[in-house]
């Protein structure tokens, strides 16, 4: 194609856009539909959508790749003023003026090449022959990694995910692009890994004049990175604008009730979930996607898709009625769920709790002189990163870990290690409720067969008024579900429908302490808020008494009473949340705190 | 709470979950289940539709087909016909009970190996290997060689050749199954073992081992027929399939029906089964 081999080599100060974009399945329906976007030199724009947005379609047809069974069906796509054809042709360009990032470093570099080897293979496939190989050592200074070369004959498996995504970052850099689409680069790492990687970008930004298109899911990330925000729904963008502009009035209602959505750590809230769930692909209504879920829908929103319309120069909204969507008022966040510290009855106590993980012929001590007390209707979290111990304690509290000493008192009464030699009424007032909920549920039952299950195992059904099925009912209607799911396997059901299955199967027990571990870790913010409503709602109405276990400070702040800071397996710091929060004394708290992305913060630093 | 109740008004279709019977559709299933029929009704309607009595000669021996003996005679003069419509039955009947053992003790010892202590899994799994490590038929004919030749010894020995494979499947299907949440939130609400292995863990290999069915079906046809084959198996005057092979060899120049007829059922035994086996694997990986 003309023009190609003028961006071919090598430059930076690249400029993208992109025009009219649908990529859909062939034959089927669309993926994202007429999305337009501009990028300038050395701009980092962040494309923030839920799963199902198009946002990982976006990024890569922006290196006009396709998955398999989707296609580029219009749309122009312009780098550096030149227009390339959005095909296998921009393979010449891939890696040497616009590079990719993928989402699962874990996954994306192979484990059978060492580093350096995964690194030239890029600059073979992408550099003349001419050009010679790099200097491996100073891409990977470049990228803050050892440039020893003892490091870059290690394996992936032989280096930290943090790590390996700044080897991902490396192999993008290393036939210097001019644009860099990354696509949740520190989704999966540590709050203090991802915080230095985002450090990173803007750094690399700075340095090497990259422009980058940033994908996540987590609009506090990208409010601390991004000079400009598109924000995906059903394919389409539906407000994009500056940064500040946008968190601090966003004009889209989709985006407001995702702003509602996110705890912070900064400031607690209470949450307001957005009513309904996303549509996925080939659902869509047919005018705007949104506005089945809208509160300020009209008859004219079912009946068109509305158009982009700006709303101050580089700040453009598809709505109808963006001009009467509510500012988010400090009012609206105010507030915390958090209530007033009572003296009710202590539901568990954990003495010196020591947990080890015995290998062959090798220990590790996994949590260390662990104590703590949880009282009647008090929720208390357990934060650390990953590998703190913190799974460890949930397990070993609910019977699952036999290699611990130490003591852990139900209602005053001593517990055994292993769940089988509990006794039923001990079993029936602790329950856990794991992170994966796809994984929490038997694939092959019916979700009344997994509800009815703990009823038979653990319940007096003398008790039940209404039988089996009536209690499953009204189970069922405590956590907000409509009754014809009991006959639905759970693939048939959404994350947030299966999370909510898998809280009401805890429920089933009749429990006093319900164990959470990473329950919303791998929901989408806005199911992660009507999560985090119910179990709040569990917790007055019922008394329930909740162990959340997290790595995530907001929401910390949104639904714990107290907090204990785990690190390495043992507690470096407790109190209540209010005041650990704002005023830590720990230094790896004050690091967790200082790393974890905010909202609110990044809206403070434009102001 | 109109916000949580709302989550489902959307309406959203729901997904058609793919029937169990679908794998019939395809053409592997249709022609496998066609002609398994057609094979079990020869036998078990055979023996009462035969024309001639199982073992009296009938005419002289090694007659071509024709007066009135549709598939000629036997070495010894019997209805090679009649006697491919009884030789059914036996076959059958044995490779049935064998494969119903082979996983009944294959599941069992794969279940709890996985599920148990290591001590545990390391004695069964050690056996396991010792029994695979043997030729399969070389195992069958020294056990009925040693302890003599009548169906229970050769449904024994069988089974012992079959299962440990079977074993090994369903061990490593188990211990995939087995880190699952479900399978945690069974133990800590305190189920027995059983209970998990029951209610948990089958449900979720079934189709894994129901994908083996068919080899390991076919297996036990293999080795019943190759045991009677042998002379190891029923003695004549009784027929069976591979029998008959074995004991027509000395007309095949003659009749070649009486060798060709049995030996074409076995095959399309075989077949049928490994058909629809065939079908259902293709089914289960479309579905996904």
């Amino acid at each position: 194609m003309k023009g190609v081999g003028e961006i071919a080599s090598p430059r930076q100060d690249l400029s993208l856009s992109v025009a009219g974009l649908t990529v859909g399945v062939r034959n089927g329906p669309a993926i994202i539909e007429d999305v337009s976007m501009e990028l300038l030199p050395s701009e980092i724009v962040g494309v923030v959508g839920e799963s199902g947005s198009g946002k990982t379609t976006l990024g890569l047809s922006l290196l006009g790749y396709c998955r398999p069974g989707a296609e580029v069906r219009s749309g122009t796509l312009e780098l550096g003023g030149v227009r390339v054809a959005m095909d296998g042709s921009m393979r010449t360009l891939r890696g040497r003026a616009i590079a990719y990032v993928p989402q699962d470093p874990g996954q994306a570099l192979n484990p059978a090449l060492r580093i350096r080897a995964a690194i030239e293979d890029i600059v073979r496939a992408h550099r003349e022959r001419s050009a010679g190989l790099p200097e491996i050592s100073t891409l990977l200074e470049a990228v803050n990694l050892p440039s020893s070369a003892e490091f870059s004959r290690r394996f992936p498996h032989q280096i930290s995910g943090g790590q390996k995504q700044r080897v991902s970052i490396a192999m993008a850099l290393s036939c210097h692009p001019g644009v860099v689409v990354l696509d949740e680069p520190t989704t999966g790492l540590d709050v203090e890994t991802q915080s230095r990687i985002l450090d990173e970008l803007l750094r690399l930004r700075a340095e090497y004049r990259i422009a980058m298109i940033y994908v996540t899911h987590d609009l506090a990330v990208v409010g601390k990175i991004a000079d400009r925000i598109a924000v995906m729904y059903a394919g389409r963008i539906v407000e994009q604008g500056p940064t500040a502009a946008l968190l601090s009035r966003p004009r889209h209602p989709y985006t407001r009730g995702l702003l509602l959505s996110i705890p912070d750590h900064r400031r607690p809230r209470r949450l307001e979930p957005m009513r309904g769930i996303a549509v996925s692909v080939g659902e869509w209504p047919k005018g705007c996607p949104f506005a089945p879920r809208c509160p300020q829908a009209t008859s004219e929103c079912e009946q068109s898709v509305p158009p982009s319309t700006p709303v101050t120069s580089g700040h453009e909204v598809r709505c109808f009625r963006w001009e009467s969507t509510p500012p988010v008022s400090d009012d609206a966040r105010a507030g915390s769920w958090i209530s007033p510290d009572t003296e009710s009855e202590v539901v568990l106590e954990v003495r010196h709790l020591r947990a080890e993980h015995r290998g062959r012929g090798t220990t590790v001590v996994a949590a260390a002189d662990i104590s703590f007390q949880i009282r009647r209707g008090e929720c208390l979290a357990l934060v650390g990163e990953s590998g703190s111990g913190k799974t460890t304690i949930a397990r070993a509290i609910a019977g699952l870990h036999a290699d611990v000493s130490g003591e852990i008192l139900l209602a005053g009464s001593s517990l055994t290690p292993e769940a089988r030699r509990r006794s039923v009424a001990e079993r029936r007032r602790i329950q856990l409720v794991v992170q994966n909920p796809k994984d929490a549920l038997n694939p092959r039952h019916t979700v009344r067969q997994s509800i009815a299950r703990p009823i038979r195992v653990l319940r007096d059904r003398s008790t039940l008024s209404n039988g089996v099925d009536g209690e499953i009912d009204s189970l069922l209607e405590r956590v907000r579900l409509p009754q014809r799911i009991a006959n639905s396997y759970p693939d048939e059901l959404s994350g947030g429908e299966t999370q909510r299955v898998a809280i009401a199967r805890a429920l089933a027990a009749d429990p006093e302490l319900m164990i959470c571990d990473e329950i919303t870790s791998a929901l989408d913010v806005s199911v992660q808020a009507a999560v985090l409503r119910l179990l709040r709602e569990l917790q007055t109405d019922f008394g329930l008494s909740l162990l959340f276990i997290t790595h995530n400070l907001g929401l910390v702040a949104t639904i714990a009473d107290d907090l204990l800071v785990l690190e390495d397996g043992v507690i470096c710091e407790r109190g209540v949340t209010s005041s650990v929060l704002g005023n830590p004394q720990h230094q790896y708290t004050k690091r967790l705190i200082a790393a974890a992305p905010s909202v609110d913060d990044s809206m403070a630093d434009r102001i | 709470m109109s916000s949580a109740t709302a989550e489902t008004k959307v309406a959203r279709p729901a997904r058609p979950r793919r029937h169990r019977w679908e794998m019939l559709r395809a053409p592997e299933g249709v022609i496998g289940l066609v002609l398994l029929t057609f094979t079990v009704a020869v036998a078990v309607i055979g023996p009462i539709v035969a024309p001639h009595p199982l073992a009296q000669p009938v005419g002289p021996p090694g007659e071509p087909p024709g007066h009135g003996f549709p598939l000629g005679t036997d070495y010894l003069g019997r209805d090679v016909l009649s006697r491919v419509l009884y030789g059914g039955w036996p076959i059958l009947w044995l490779s049935a009970v064998i494969t119903l053992f082979t996983y009944v003790i294959g599941v069992l010892i794969g279940m709890v190996a996985a599920l148990g202590r290591r001590l545990t899994d390391s004695v069964l799994m050690r056996f396991v290997d010792l029994l695979l490590a043997f030729p399969p038929l070389l195992l069958v004919l020294v056990l009925i060689a040693s302890a003599g030749s009548s169906s229970t010894i050769l449904i024994i020995s069988i089974v012992l050749v079959l299962f440990p494979g079977l074993a090994r499947i369903v061990r490593s299907a188990t211990l995939e199954v087995s880190t699952a949440g479900y399978i945690e939130a069974a133990f800590a609400r305190g189920e027995r073992a059983p209970a998990v292995m029951w209610h948990e863990i089958l449900p979720n290999i079934g189709p894994v081992i129901l994908a083996d069915l068919g080899v390991r079906f076919s297996f036990a046809i293999a080795l019943v027929a190759g045991v009677n084959f042998l002379g190891l198996g029923e003695s004549p005057p009784s027929a069976n399939w591979a029998l008959m092979v074995a004991e027509n060899n000395v007309v095949i120049t003659s009749n070649v029906w009486g060798v060709l007829a049995p030996a074409v059922m076995l095959m399309v035994l075989t077949v049928s089964i490994n058909l629809l086996g065939d079908a259902y694997v293709r089914n289960r990986s479309k579905a996904r």
